[in-house]
C-alpha cells in the first residue's frame, strides 16, 4: 500500500463523513456545533474561532479519531458524530429538524462511499495530517458504508416507530438545553490532563510521513499537536476495535477492518522499526484485556484513572505506556464528554448502571446496531414453560439525550422484563408524580383473557396477535414514558431501562390482596370525589374537565365502531377467503378452458383480496384503534390528575381554612398578647400559603401537560392512520388491476 | 312505495343474461309498485305479431303470475325437451325491513346525523332489493319472449296480453303439500332412473358436469352472499365512525379539530365509494352466480325429463319383449315403444341444442358481467385512493403548520 494513494483515499472520505453533517448542524445550530467541536475532543476550542472549514476539518479528525473506539461498540463514527449533531441541535428544539436530522447520517454515508463526488475542497493538509488517518481509510470507508446499510434499516424503522420522535423532541425540550449548557465549563477544565502534545512529540517522528506532517503543522499552527495526539490514539484504537468487533461476532466488514490494521501495523514496521512492533505488542495485551472487561477499561478506568494515566503519559516514553495512555485518553475524552452531558444529574452509580448494561450490549449483533432507531423497539417473545411475556427494549442512542450520551458506548442494549414489571414502574411512577398533576402515561390493561389463551398456548394466530398487540402497546407506553421530560428524570425509570434484573414487582396482579386494596382506594377515592363540592374558580378548567369527560365518551364510542369494524373487517377477509375457494373449486369444474381460467384468476384476486383485508382490519386495530384505546387510557389518566388537582384544590382549601384559623388565633394571640406563640402562627401561616401557591403551580404543568398531550395525539394519530390506508389503498389498487386483467383474458 | 321508471330501466339493462331483443316481441317492466307484500308489476309489451290484438299494450301482474306461468310452462309437455327459464324468486323485503326496525330500536344510541345516515342507507338498500326482483322478473319474461318456441306459447300470451287481473289463485295447502310430494318423487325417481345406463356420451358427460358444478356454483352464491354482506357491514361502520368523529370535532375546541372534520368527511365519502362497491359486487356478481344457479337447476330439470323419457322408453322396450314373449297386446306394446322413443330422440334433439346453447350463453354473460365488476372495482378503487390522497396531503400541510406553532410557543426552561 503505497501512501499517497491511501491519502486521497483518506481524504474524501473523511471530509465526506463530516462535512455534510458539519453543514447541517451550521445551517440549524451555529453555536451547537461550536460546542460540539469543544466537546470530545478538548482541544478544539482554540480553534473555534477559525473558519468553517477548520471545524469541519476538526470534525473529520473527530469522527476519525471516535471511529475505533466506537467501531468497539459496534456504532460507526459518523453516527457518533451524528448523534451530537442531533441531540445538540435537537436543543434547538425545532421539531422539524427531527427529520432532516434523521437523515442527515444517511447523506453523509452515502457521500462517504462514494468518495469521488467529494473533490478535495480543503487542503490536503487540513485532513491528513497524521500517517494514522492515512493508514485508515479502509476502516473508514468500510464503517461509513456499514452505517449506509445500517441507516437504510434505520429509515423505515424510524417511520413505523413515527409517532412518537417528532414529538419527542418537543417534549425533551427541556434537558438538552440543560446538557448543552452543562458541557461548557468543563472542556476547560480538560484542558490540563491533554498529554497528546506529549505524545506527539514522541511518536510521529518515527511513524509518519515527515512531508505532510510539515505541510500540516504549516497549514494549521495551532491544529496539528493535538491532531496529532488524536492520530496516535486511533492507531491504538484501531487494534482494540478490531479483536472486539471480531468477538463480538461482527460480519465481515470488521474482519476486513482487521486486514487493514493488518497491513496497518506492517506499514508501520517498515516506516517507524522498532516502534511498530511495540505496538503491535501493545495491540495484543490491550484486547485481552479488553475481552475480559471491556467495562473497565472505557468506564471505570477512564473516569478514575484518566488522570493518572495522562500523567503517566507524559512521563513515560515507552510505547507500551503509550499504548495505555491511547486507551486511556480516549476512554477519558469520552468518559469526559459522558460526565459532561449528565451532569445534571450525576450519578455514581450511573457509571455503573452503564457497565451493567454493557454486556447485554456485546450479544446484540450488527442487527441489532442497525436498529438503532431513535426509539425503543422492542420485541415480545414467548417463554415457553413458565410463559411469561419478556420485553426485549432495545434503547438506542437518542431517545433523549441522557440515555444517548450518559450511555455513550452502549447505545444499543438489551434488558429483559416482565409484563409486571411496567406495572410495577407504572405504579411506582403514580405514586411519585400523579400527586404533583402529571399526567403518567398509563400501561395496557392485563388481559386475564388473553394471557390465559397464551398460556393455554397452542401456536394460533389469536395468541400471536395478542402477543404482538401487547408489544406494540407496551412499546408504546414505554415511548411516552421516556418522551416525558420529568418522568424521564425519575430513577425509576431508568432503573427499569438500564439495570439487568428488577425486583420482581409485587402487587400487580389483578386478583390478589393488593389488587383487593387498589380497588377499595378507588372506591374511596369515588367517593371522596363525590363528596368534594369545588366551585370551580378557572373556567378553562371547567371547560377542559367536560371537553375530557366528553372526549372520553366520544372516543370510547368510536373505540367500539372501529372494533366492530375490525369484526366486520375481518368477517369480510374470512368471506371472501370462503368465496376464493369456492370459486377456485368452480373454476376447476367449468369445462369452458377460457372461463375456467378467468375463475380461476378471479379466486387468485379474491385470495388476495383477502389477505387485503386482513391487512386492512389489522392496521385498523393497530394503528386506529389502539391508538384511540391508549387514548382513552390516558384520558382516564387525565382525568386522574384532573382528580389530583381536585383533592389540591380540596387541600388548599383546608389549608386555606387552617390559614384562617390561624390567622384567628393570632389575632387572638396578639390580643391576648402572647409572643412567643405568634412566631408559630406567623410560620404556619407561610407555610400553608407556599402550599397554595404549590397547588396552584401543579394546575398550571397539568393542563398545559394536557394540552400538548392531546394535539400530539390526535396529529399523529391521523397521520398514522391515513398512511395505513394509503398503504391498503394502493394494494388494492393493484389487485383491481389484476382483477381487470383476469377478466380481460377470459 | 313507488319505483323511479327510469331508475329501473337502468338497471334492467345489465341484466345477468345476455338475449338477443329480437324487435318482434320486446317486454319490458316499466313500473312496479310494492304494497306490503305484493309487489305489482307493470308488464310492458311491444310487438310486430299478429298474434296479438294491439302491437303495444300493458298489463299489471303479481308475482304469483310469474310463478303460474313458469309452472304451466313446466307441465307443458312438448316444452320437456327446452330449458324453462327459472321462475323469479319470491320477492324478499323482510331483512331490510327487520332492519329497519332494529335501527328504529337503536335510535337512542345515535346521533341524528347518524340516524338519518342509516336510514337513508336502509333505503337504499330497500330500493335495491326493489330494483333488482324487478329485474329478475323482466328478465324471465324476457328469455321467455327471445325463445323461439316458447314465445309462442299461448298462456305465455295470455300472461302478457289479459288485461283483467289473471287471478291466479294461490296456491292452497293441498296443492303446496302436493308440490312438496311431487318434488320428494322427484327426487326418489331420479335417484332410481339415475341407475340407467346412458346412452349418449354427451348427456352423460353434461350430467355429471351439471351435478357438478350445481353444487359449487351454489356454494360459491352462498359465499358471496356472506361477502357482499360483510362488506356492506364495513360500510355501515364507517357511517359511525364518521358520525363519531364529527362530534368529536365539534367538541373539540384545539387544532386537531379540522383534521377530525376532514377524517370524518374522508370516512364519509369512503362509505359512499364501499357501499357502491359492495352493492356492485352484489349486482355483478352475486346475481350473476344466483342467477345462473336457478337455471343450471333448470337445465337439470331438463335432463331430468330426459332421463325420465329413457327410462319410459327401456320399460316400454321391456314391455314390448313381455308382450312378444306372452305374443299379446303386441301392437300396443310397439305403439308405445315407438312413442316413447319418439319422445325420447325428440327430447335429446332439442335437449343438446338447448344445453349447447346454455352452454354459450352462460360463458358470454359470465364474461361480460366479471369484466363490469373489474371496471368498477378498478374505478372505486381509484376514486378512493384520490379522495384519501387529497385528505392526507392537506392535513400533511396542516400537521406541518401546526407542528411549527407548537414549536414555536413552547417556552423554554
Amino acid at each position: 500500500m503505497s501512501s499517497p494513494i491511501l491519502e486521497t483515499e483518506t481524504k474524501p472520505a473523511a471530509a465526506a463523513v463530516v462535512k455534510p453533517l458539519v453543514e447541517a448542524a451550521v445551517e440549524t445550530v451555529a453555536e451547537p456545533v461550536a460546542e460540539l467541536v469543544e466537546e470530545p475532543l478538548d482541544e478544539f476550542d482554540d480553534l473555534v474561532d477559525l473558519s468553517t472549514d477548520v471545524p469541519s476539518v476538526q470534525a473529520t479528525a473527530a469522527a476519525a479519531a471516535e471511529s475505533p473506539l466506537v467501531e468497539v461498540e459496534a456504532e460507526t463514527p459518523s453516527e457518533e458524530a451524528c448523534e451530537d449533531f442531533v441531540d445538540l441541535s435537537g436543543s434547538d428544539s425545532d421539531s422539524s429538524q427531527e427529520e432532516t436530522l434523521l437523515e442527515v447520517p444517511a447523506d453523509s454515508a452515502a457521500a462517504s462511499s462514494d468518495p469521488q463526488d467529494v473533490s478535495t475542497a480543503l487542503p490536503p493538509g487540513d485532513v491528513a495530517t497524521g500517517s494514522a488517518a492515512h493508514e485508515q481509510p479502509g476502516a473508514l470507508l468500510e464503517v461509513d458504508i456499514g452505517q449506509a446499510s445500517a441507516n437504510g434499516e434505520k429509515q423505515p424503522l424510524s417511520e413505523d416507530l413515527f409517532f412518537d420522535p417528532l414529538a419527542n423532541l418537543a417534549d425533551a425540550g427541556p434537558p438538552p438545553t440543560a446538557a448543552v449548557k452543562q458541557p461548557a465549563p468543563p472542556p476547560q477544565q480538560q484542558q490540563p490532563p491533554q498529554p497528546p502534545l506529549d505524545l506527539f512529540e514522541d511518536d510521529p517522528n518515527d511513524l509518519f510521513g515527515e512531508s505532510r506532517h510539515a505541510k500540516s503543522a504549516k497549514q494549521q499552527p495551532p491544529q496539528p499537536s493535538s491532531l496529532f495526539g488524536e492520530v496516535d490514539e486511533d492507531i491504538f484504537g484501531e487494534p482494540l476495535g478490531a479483536p472486539a468487533a471480531k468477538k463480538a461476532g461482527n460480519m465481515a466488514s470488521r474482519e476486513q477492518r482487521e486486514t487493514t490494521v493488518g497491513t496497518k501495523t506492517s506499514g508501520l514496521g517498515g516506516g517507524g522499526a522498532g516502534a511498530g512492533a511495540g505496538f503491535g505488542d501493545v495491540g495484543g495485551p490491550l484486547n485481552n484485556n479488553y475481552e475480559k472487561e471491556p467495562a473497565d477499561i472505557f468506564s471505570e478506568e477512564a473516569v478514575t484513572i484518566a488522570p493518572t494515566a495522562a500523567k503517566a503519559a507524559a512521563a513515560a516514553s515507552s510505547s507500551r505506556t503509550n499504548g495505555v495512555h491511547g486507551a486511556a485518553e480516549e476512554g477519558d475524552i469520552f468518559a469526559e464528554a459522558t460526565v459532561e452531558l449528565s451532569l445534571d444529574s450525576p450519578r455514581a452509580d450511573r457509571k455503573k448502571n452503564t457497565t451493567a448494561a454493557k454486556p447485554s450490549t456485546s450479544a446484540t449483533t450488527l442487527s441489532s446496531a442497525a436498529d438503532l432507531s431513535k426509539t425503543h423497539s422492542a420485541s415480545l417473545e414467548e417463554v415457553n414453560s413458565h410463559v411469561c411475556i419478556y420485553i426485549h427494549v432495545h434503547i438506542s442512542a437518542s431517545t433523549s439525550i441522557h440515555t444517548t450520551l450518559a450511555m455513550f458506548r452502549t447505545k444499543t442494549f438489551t434488558v429483559r422484563r416482565r409484563f409486571s414489571d411496567f406495572l410495577g414502574l407504572y405504579e411506582k411512577l403514580t405514586e411519585k408524580h400523579a400527586p404533583n398533576g402529571f399526567i403518567v402515561p398509563p400501561p395496557p390493561e392485563k388481559s386475564i383473557m388473553g394471557m390465559t389463551k397464551v398460556k393455554v398456548g397452542k401456536e394460533d394466530s389469536s395468541s400471536g396477535e395478542f402477543v404482538e398487540r401487547r408489544r406494540a402497546a407496551l412499546e408504546r407506553y414505554l415511548q411516552r414514558v421516556v418522551c416525558h421530560p420529568s418522568l424521564l428524570q425519575d430513577p425509576d425509570v431508568r432503573e427499569f431501562l438500564e439495570k439487568e434484573e428488577l425486583p420482581r414487582a409485587v402487587g400487580t396482579q389483578a386478583l390478589s390482596g393488593a389488587g383487593f386494596l387498589k380497588m377499595l382506594n378507588k372506591a374511596t377515592d369515588a367517593v371522596s370525589k363525590m363528596t368534594i363540592k369545588m366551585n370551580e374558580s378557572d373556567v378553562w378548567f371547567e371547560e377542559k374537565l367536560q371537553e375530557v369527560e366528553a372526549a372520553d365518551q366520544q372516543f370510547r364510542k368510536l373505540h367500539g365502531m372501529v372494533e366492530s369494524l375490525v369484526v366486520h373487517r375481518k368477517e369480510l377477509s374470512l368471506n371472501t377467503a370462503c368465496f376464493s375457494k369456492s370459486v377456485a373449486m368452480l373454476g376447476s369444474s367449468e369445462d369452458n378452458t377460457a372461463l375456467s381460467r378467468a375463475l380461476s384468476q378471479l379466486a387468485e384476486v379474491e385470495d388476495k383480496m383477502e389477505q387485503l383485508h386482513q391487512e386492512q382490519a389489522s392496521c385498523d386495530s393497530f394503528s386506529f384503534a389502539e391508538l384511540i384505546a391508549d387514548y382513552i387510557r390516558l384520558l382516564g389518566s387525565v382525568r386522574g390528575s384532573f382528580d389530583h388537582r381536585m383533592k389540591a384544590w380540596q387541600r388548599w382549601q383546608d389549608a386555606q381554612t387552617m390559614l384562617q384559623k390561624k390567622r384567628e388565633s393570632e389575632a387572638k394571640l396578639l390580643w391576648a398578647n402572647k409572643p412567643d406563640k405568634l412566631q408559630q402562627a406567623k410560620d404556619d401561616i407561610a407555610e400553608w400559603e407556599a402550599k397554595v401557591t404549590q397547588y396552584e403551580g401543579d394546575f398550571d404543568r397539568v393542563s398545559s401537560t394536557v394540552r400538548k398531550e392531546v394535539v400530539r395525539f390526535e396529529k399523529e394519530k391521523v397521520k398514522n392512520f391515513k398512511r395505513q390506508i394509503i398503504k391498503y389503498l394502493e394494494a388494492q389498487l393493484k389487485a383491481q388491476q389484476q382483477v381487470s386483467l383476469c377478466s380481460d383474458g377470459v | 312505495f313507488c319505483c323511479d321508471p327510469d331508475n329501473l330501466k337502468t338497471s334492467t339493462r345489465s341484466v345477468s343474461v345476455d338475449l338477443n331483443n329480437d324487435t318482434a316481441l320486446i317486454i319490458d317492466i316499466p313500473d312496479a309498485l310494492c304494497e306490503r307484500d305484493k309487489v305489482k308489476f307493470t308488464v310492458h309489451t311491444k310487438t310486430t305479431l299478429s298474434s296479438f290484438q294491439k302491437p303495444d299494450f300493458s298489463v299489471p301482474r303479481q308475482h304469483e303470475d310469474f310463478i303460474w306461468l313458469h309452472d304451466t310452462l313446466v307441465e307443458t309437455e312438448e316444452y320437456a325437451g327446452l330449458i324453462i327459464p327459472p321462475a323469479p324468486p319470491k320477492p324478499d323485503f323482510e331483512s331490510p325491513r327487520e332492519k329497519m326496525h332494529k335501527l328504529g330500536e337503536g335510535e337512542a344510541t345515535m346521533t341524528k346525523e347518524e340516524y338519518t345516515k342509516m336510514k337513508q342507507e336502509l333505503e337504499a338498500e330497500y330500493l335495491a332489493v326493489f330494483k333488482k326482483t324487478v329485474q329478475v322478473h323482466e328478465v324471465f319474461l324476457q328469455r321467455l319472449s327471445s325463445h323461439p318456441i316458447l314465445s309462442k306459447d299461448r298462456n305465455f300470451h295470455i300472461f302478457l296480453e289479459y288485461d283483467q287481473d289473471l287471478t291466479v289463485r294461490r296456491k292452497n295447502a293441498k296443492e303446496m303439500f302436493g308440490g312438496f310430494f311431487k318434488n320428494m318423487v322427484k327426487t326418489a325417481d331420479e335417484v332410481i332412473i339415475s341407475g340407467i345406463k346412458e346412452v349418449d356420451d354427451f348427456f352423460e358427460q353434461e350430467k355429471t358436469f351439471l351435478l357438478d358444478y350445481y353444487s359449487k356454483i351454489k356454494d360459491s352464491t352462498i359465499k358471496a352472499e356472506k361477502m357482499t354482506r360483510s362488506h356492506k357491514n364495513v360500510a355501515d361502520d364507517y357511517i359511525h365512525i364518521s358520525a363519531t368523529l364529527s362530534s368529536i370535532s365539534a367538541d373539540d375546541s384545539t387544532a386537531i379539530k379540522k383534521h377530525f372534520e376532514k377524517l370524518a368527511d374522508l370516512f364519509e365519502k369512503l362509505r359512499k365509494v364501499e357501499g357502491r362497491v359492495a352493492s356492485d359486487q352484489e349486482l355483478k356478481l352475486t346475481e350473476l352466480l344466483r342467477y345462473y344457479m336457478r337455471d343450471i337447476q333448470a337445465a337439470k330439470d331438463l335432463l331430468y325429463r330426459r332421463a325420465r323419457a329413457l327410462a319410459d322408453y327401456e320399460n316400454s322396450n321391456k314391455a314390448l319383449d313381455k308382450a312378444r314373449l306372452k305374443s299379446r297386446d303386441i301392437p300396443q306394446a310397439e305403439e308405445q315403444q315407438q312413442l316413447c322413443l319418439q319422445k325420447f330422440d325428440k327430447l335429446s334433439e332439442s335437449g343438446k341444442r338447448e344445453l349447447t346453447s346454455f352452454k354459450g350463453r352462460r360463458v358470454v354473460a359470465f364474461r361480460k358481467n366479471l369484466i363490469e365488476m373489474a371496471e368498477l372495482e378498478i374505478k372505486h378503487a381509484k376514486v378512493m385512493l384520490t379522495m384519501i390522497y387529497r385528505c392526507l396531503f392537506d392535513n400533511a400541510y396542516a400537521i406541518m403548520k401546526l407542528a411549527l406553532n407548537v414549536v414555536t410557543s413552547r417556552p423554554f426552561p
